[in-house]
């Protein structure tokens, strides 16, 4: 059922944020808000203000938040690995969309930063959000090669068009940033399966080496596991490394139909 | 395993859209497909009882055209035109990506202006029919 407020436990409480000033004599100061949530105290969750000197910090969102957690608040708990946009840990909402923080320009965002953990996810803290669902969702669709023919006696072969077939696929990083921009994820995530884990079942369906299609098909043909798709194109729009799980869906939608006629 | 059981649920993060998730262009016109279709459901009641008054005698009928005619009918009887133009050119919008076609990033927020400019002469001339013709 569409959800349009947060519950009592996850509203913000306003009055309860913390304000880390800018070091004396800082120039060129950019104010972060960070959703702070601890689960150790129970409290709801909380903006803190921080006031990051820009001068002596990287360009990036991620370089001023392990800015923030080196010398202002080592309290701050964010996922962070390869910080050059291929591992998809620190995906995060930043300045209202979803993106990597790793590859977001500090200088793109006009006024107070404003940082929230992925929307409409179950924190676990402060900018952590629970993925569990989201693998096992990536886990029901068998994201892996399916044969029945016998094993041939060196690679499966792929034509250089079959091969093209996949790009635009295969780089998905599985950040999540696409399925938590989405409003039908966020309204139906217990039973629809969100563009990222949809453009992960195209990925394997238009694969020519793999031979379980009509079997992968058969599992999506459900009122929401694909269907709930309706087009909003916030994947699209938000994906940091420019695919289009929107188009995915379509052509998966398209395979269904064209398989009964 | 864990036997420890959480106090709290964890907290739900941020999500509604306008305060939290900025709308896109994209975003926005596809709620408002969906809210026009809701007004167009409404509407389509109010188009039976217009017609239940018609077969309903004069008397019935003169009272349901006195509030068709007042400002606010003629007000909610606009909104009602540019809902069904706007549902119409965005359904028409939608069998293009049923068909896989406009799902460029670009395309579809070229063929999301289209449908609202589409939107407003066909409602400005439906009126100009009416009020005119």
């Amino acid at each position: 059922m569409a959800q349009f407020k947060l519950p009592a436990n996850s509203t913000i409480d306003k009055a309860a944020g913390k304000v880390h000033k800018a070091p004396a004599g800082a120039k060129n100061v950019q104010t972060f808000k960070i959703y702070r949530y601890e689960p150790d105290t129970g409290a709801n969750p909380r903006m803190d203000t921080y006031e990051v000197d820009m001068d002596n910090c990287g360009p990036m969102v991620l370089d001023a938040l392990i800015k923030i957690k080196n010398e202002m608040d080592a309290t701050l708990t964010f996922r962070r690995s390869c910080r050059e946009g291929i591992c998809g840990s620190c995906a995060m909402n930043i300045d209202g969309t979803n993106t990597l923080a790793c590859i977001k320009p500090c200088d793109e965002i006009s006024g107070d930063a404003k940082v929230y953990p992925l929307p409409h996810m179950p924190v676990i803290k402060d900018l952590v959000p629970d993925l569990t669902h989201f693998y096992a969702q990536l886990a029901s669709i068998e994201p892996w090669l399916k044969t029945d023919s016998a094993a041939p006696t060196r690679e499966r072969l792929q034509s250089e068009e079959d091969r093209a077939k996949l790009d635009g696929l295969y780089e998905c990083i599985l950040c999540a940033c696409c399925s938590t921009s989405c409003p039908s994820y966020w309204w139906n995530s217990d039973r629809y399966l969100g563009p990222a884990i949809l453009m992960q079942a195209y990925r394997w369906l238009v694969d020519s080496r793999d031979e379980a299609t009509g079997e992968r098909l058969d599992a999506l043909e459900d009122p929401f596991k694909l269907y709930r798709c309706h087009t909003i194109m916030n994947c699209a729009k938000t994906c940091p490394k420019s695919l289009n799980p929107a188009k995915a869906i379509a052509e998966v939608k398209k395979m269904m139909v064209e398989r009964k006629v | 395993m864990s036997t420890k059981t959480p106090a709290d649920p964890r907290p739900l993060s941020p999500f509604m859209l306008g305060q939290y998730y900025r709308f896109q262009w994209t975003s926005l016109l596809s709620f408002a497909h969906r809210i026009t279709g809701i007004g167009l459901t409404i509407g389509a009641f109010l188009v039976v009882g217009w017609l239940i008054a018609l077969a309903g005698g004069p008397q019935a009928y003169g009272m349901i055209s006195t509030h068709v005619g007042a400002w606010y009918g003629q007000v909610l009887l606009f909104c009602w035109t540019w809902a069904l133009m706007y549902h119409l050119g965005n359904g028409i919008r939608h069998l293009f990506w049923d068909v896989g076609m406009g799902f460029d990033l670009k395309a579809a927020e070229r063929s999301g202006y289209a449908v609202v400019v589409a939107s407003l002469v066909l409602t400005a001339a439906a009126w100009a029919v009416a009020y005119i013709g």
